[in-house]
């Protein structure tokens, strides 16, 4: 097993693309391809800048991903704790120093990006945990001050971006972090009582929360109080999806999306437009393509040997399954809104960077699936 | 391997975990396309109305106005094509320059350049602003040459009401314009029709008749975007236009009412005898209503405003005057029908009669002698009528009055600002004025002075009914019915007399023969008071009275002094009346003239009634041969 050690192992090239996941390659240049064609119908049928500026972005980090797939697992293995460092690093460079927009600092200038850290945190918290897990002993799982650690691994970051403030974000990191407790054995009686202990303390928290995320709560409850205001995006983004029907208004026919009707069409609320456009034929073919890629990466995290490759690909296919659920849930006017992107298809650097870098290692595990890790 | 005390491997906690998760995940995606389903599948009707809800909204265009045309079918209110001038502010490269640009070319005031800045700042940049209403043809021309120095601007052509005979209708038709916040609120039609650049009738007959008029709106739908921005027409679906109305005016006779009231204040009236129909209503001075279409400058209003002839008021309608010795047929009437005299009944005039303390002047200051009812009324002696209105007393006059129409609306059913005019009797006074009746105004009201007010339409009907033989007739002034020759119109008239004994006004119609020779022999036998306005010709001979009605009282000295009409100040002098009705042999026309401060009724008003008849006689045959019209039920 020792010759598995070493940080250049045996696999050539050749066995390294052969190793490759195909299926989930597949899917994701398909995902690809329907992103583009999406980003082009929000331009209004023409190739502006949304189109050019998502393709060079799918380009250079689809590259990115087969990058770091090819490098070996361990390598991600040994780096996770420092890049979980670097993230937090970022984060509170951004406290100080990132970019405001409309009330909430959460972006860094990088002049060739606009780089937007918790995005990164969502993968970065994932290989942290992955790798924490990984090195404890099964008898320490449940142990105080194991479960302490790892949840200062969870709080730390959301900390940051909840005083951003990013709510939206912060869930999902927080539910990624602690879907690895889950994953990793932690008792079950823990989370149940941690689930009551947070329902009872609900009211608390909503009385800690700002005006506009009580608005969205209110809202969400009932878009029709105020269908000009607040509950417009909601109101006018179901409108969308119900008018899509069966097959849809057809490919650049969306007159929600085409009208401007369709709030953040670009962002979150891309599904809107797919879903107006390609009708309940068309979503439930994307998200068939989503539940394969979930199941692909489910598939390598199984096939894994290494506990930390196993965490790291479940972990992070539910974290793709939270995005899209999540996303999915806000549109369709079942969740508040949270500002939450739709992995690949939603326009944004940042949290196509993240999803990129999360395919690339399940790549590498999947290439690398026989690679025990001490 | 790396194992628990009870020998459990991480890797199989992880596993198993795992598929715990898997299942929970399988529930999510199924509730969410549930989710979908119930969206786009049950509910998709209910978002695709919402959807075309959002994008498509209408655009209601102003309706077309019916027309309102003369007996013959002239439009005397119709509709023009005109050019307005519109900038469409999001297209225009620099506004200020464009501004300028245009001030020189249409030579617009700061005041208008400051009210297009302000609704530019009011308006959404794609929205248009009207600049010019009613572009003259050279202007239009001018814009047109610089067309390339003015981006943004756009020549629209629109329709505007339109009065090709401008001031000749005015009073009849009344004129459209902006309407202001209580024209919309009084009127439903309005309400719901009412688009901004829309005219509706201020007053008039295009105010009374606005429901009729007014037409439907078209309708342009376009397809919108979430800002309001017109992305394109989908549907553009036409209106109904509004009625078209015709009227019983002839044209040719109120052009030739109004030459000539030319310069005078006053008014005639034309009356078809049988029909009732109004063959021309003027009303002298009048003004052009195309005027207050695009609203009225101040310069032009004032003008209106402060004419000291009072163009603005319908003294048809609503002047009320004493009809002077006008009334004195009806006054005879009333004598004959009460059996107080007879036809041979005489009375010596010798000028002035000493009643009750009080000096009753006759016109002629040497006195008539002794006449009888048809001398007086030849000569139109006062001191008969003083008489036969004594014995008969104010209370049976009016009796017969009334039913000849004076003191109640003629056309009330059309103008709203008709006049009732008043007939006085003993009972009035004491309810109105809290006295008692004074016999000396019998007296005066025999000669149609004192409290009697009365409007010239009144008379001009009252003058039809003397000449139709004492028949009640409806007037009116919108087409209801198929031209009728002389015979027909006459025996329709008998005919519904015979239904309804309420329409026949005497008892006896040799009384009424009476009176009628005693007008024929005022104007067609010597010394008659308006012999010379007669015609000869009996196709146009016509019967009438003259009346000079005082607008103050006459002291002694000027009595004495007999001025000249040229040494009264204007507003002292005495008003002119005429009616008369003709052809006297087998008549069908009456009218009604007044001038005001005009002098004596023979001298100012009766001759007109000679340049009328010719023409309305003339033109007689005309009316009948015109076809059958369209039935309209106002």
């Amino acid at each position: 097993m020792f010759q598995h050690n070493r940080l250049n192992n045996e696999l050539t090239f050749f066995q390294k693309v052969k190793n490759l996941d195909f299926i989930l390659l597949f899917c994701l240049i398909l995902l690809s391809i329907v992103s583009v064609l999406v980003m082009y119908s929000t331009d209004g049928g023409q190739v502006l800048y949304h189109t050019k500026s998502h393709f060079i972005k799918l380009l250079t980090f689809f590259s990115l991903m087969i990058v770091i797939s090819f490098f070996n697992i361990r390598l991600w293995h040994i780096t996770s704790y420092f890049i979980y460092f670097i993230i937090i690093l970022l984060l509170i460079w951004v406290s100080t120093y990132g970019i405001k927009v409309s009330g909430s600092q959460r972006w860094i200038n990088l002049y060739f990006i606009v780089l937007q850290p918790s995005e990164l945190m969502k993968i970065g918290i994932i290989l942290c945990l992955a790798k924490y897990y990984h090195r404890l002993k099964i008898d320490n799982i449940n142990s105080f001050t194991s479960i302490l650690v790892a949840l200062s691994i969870i709080l730390v970051p959301i900390i940051l971006v909840l005083s951003q403030p990013d709510l939206g974000t912060s869930v999902l990191i927080a539910l990624s972090g602690l879907i690895i407790l889950w994953l990793a054995g932690v008792k079950m009686k823990y989370f149940f009582i941690s689930f009551i202990t947070f329902l009872i303390s609900l009211p608390f928290i909503i009385s800690f929360l700002k005006p506009y995320q009580k608005l969205r709560i209110l809202t969400f409850l009932d878009p029709d109080r105020d269908p000009l205001g607040a509950g417009y995006q909601i109101i006018q983004s179901k409108i969308a999806i119900g008018s899509g029907g069966l097959s849809g208004k057809g490919f650049l026919k969306g007159t929600q999306s085409y009208l401007e009707f369709l709030p953040e069409k670009h962002t979150d609320f891309i599904f809107t437009l797919f879903s107006e456009e390609f009708g309940f034929i068309g979503s439930i073919c994307l998200l068939l393509i989503y539940s394969i890629i979930i199941i692909r990466i489910i598939r390598i995290g199984v096939i894994s040997r290494s506990d930390f490759a196993k965490l790291f690909c479940f972990g992070f296919a539910f974290a793709i399954f939270v995005y899209i659920v999540v996303n999915l849930c806000m549109v369709l006017g079942l969740l508040p809104i949270v500002g939450s992107p739709l992995p690949i298809l939603s326009y944004g650097g940042s949290s196509m960077l993240a999803t990129m870098i999360g395919f690339g290692i399940v790549l590498s595990a999947k290439i690398n699936h026989k690679q025990i890790i001490a | 391997m790396i194992k628990d005390s009870s020998g459990i491997r991480k890797t199989d906690v992880i596993n198993r975990r795992m598929f715990v998760i898997g299942a929970a995940k399988l529930i999510v995606f199924s509730g969410i396309v549930a989710r979908l389903f119930s969206l786009q599948i049950n509910d998709n009707k209910k978002y695709l109305t919402l959807s075309d809800k959002n994008r498509i909204r209408e655009w209601k265009l102003p309706p077309t106005r019916g027309e309102i045309v003369d007996y013959f079918g002239n439009i005397i209110a119709g509709n023009l094509k005109v050019y307005q001038l519109h900038i469409i502010p999001e297209q225009v490269e620099n506004f200020n320059y464009l501004l300028s640009r245009l001030k020189t070319l249409l030579e617009l005031t700061d005041k208008k350049i400051a009210k297009i800045l302000k609704s530019k700042n009011q308006k959404k940049p794609w929205e248009s602003i009207i600049v010019a209403e009613n572009l003259s043809w050279v202007q239009f021309l001018k814009i047109n040459n610089y067309m390339h120095d003015l981006v943004g601007v756009k020549p629209v052509m629109t329709i505007s009401r339109n009065y090709p005979f401008s001031e000749i209708y005015t009073h009849v038709l009344g004129y459209v314009s902006q309407p202001n916040e209580n024209d919309i609120l009084e009127n439903e039609t309005i309400q719901e029709r009412f688009v901004t650049g829309m005219k509706v009738g201020k007053l008039g007959l295009e105010k009374r008749l606005e429901n009729y008029l007014i037409g439907t709106n078209d309708i342009q739908r376009y397809e919108v975007n979430a800002y309001g921005k017109r992305i394109n027409q989908l549907e553009h679906q036409r209106g109904q236009h509004g009625s078209k109305i015709r009227l019983t005016v002839d044209t040719e006779i109120q052009k030739l009412s109004a030459k000539l009231l030319a310069n005078k204040a006053g008014s005639i009236s034309v009356m078809d005898i049988y029909t009732g129909d109004v063959l021309a209503m003027y009303s002298s001075p009048s003004y052009d209503p195309n005027l207050f279409l695009f609203g009225i400058s101040n310069d032009d209003w004032q003008l209106i405003r402060n004419n000291s002839l009072k163009p603005l008021i319908n003294k048809t309608l609503s002047g009320l005057y004493s009809p002077g010795s006008t009334i004195k047929p009806i006054v005879a009437l009333s004598a004959l029908e009460n059996k107080v005299i007879n036809e041979n009944f005489k009375v010596r005039c010798t000028g002035k009669t000493e009643l009750y303390g009080q000096t009753f002047h006759c016109w002629k200051e040497k006195g008539h002698g002794l006449v009888n009812l048809k001398d007086a009324m030849k000569q139109s002696c006062d001191t008969y009528f003083y008489e036969i209105a004594r014995i008969l007393g104010v209370d049976k006059l009016k009796i017969t009055a009334e039913k000849f129409g004076l003191g109640k609306k003629v056309l009330g059913k059309y103008f709203e600002n008709e006049k009732q005019g008043l007939f006085p009797d003993t009972i009035w006074k004491k309810n109105n004025l809290g006295k008692g009746w004074v016999l000396g105004e019998t007296l005066i009201t025999g000669i149609g002075q004192g409290y009697i007010q009365t409007t010239p339409l009144q008379l001009c009907l009252m003058t039809a009914q003397i000449a139709n033989g004492g028949y009640k007739i409806s007037p009116k002034i919108i087409v209801n019915n198929k031209p009728l020759n002389f015979l027909e119109a006459k025996k329709n008239m008998e005919l519904r007399s015979s239904i309804d004994p309420n329409l026949k006004l005497i008892k006896d119609k040799k009384n009424l023969e009476i009176v009628q020779k005693a007008m024929f022999s005022s104007t067609n036998e010597i010394r008659g008071t308006s012999y010379r306005s007669r015609i000869d010709d009996p196709k146009y001979q016509f019967a009438g009275k003259t009346g000079t009605a005082q607008v103050k009282r006459i002291s002694k000295r000027e009595r004495e002094l007999d001025l000249k009409i040229e040494q009264i100040p204007y507003n002292d002098r005495d008003h002119a009346l005429y009616v008369a009705y003709g052809p006297y042999v087998n008549p069908r026309y009456a009218i009604s003239i007044i001038v005001e401060h005009g002098g004596s009724g023979s001298k100012a008003a009766a001759p007109m009634a000679k340049e009328l008849f010719k023409l309305i006689i003339d033109r007689d045959g005309l009316r009948e041969k015109q076809s059958n019209f369209e039935e309209i039920d106002i």
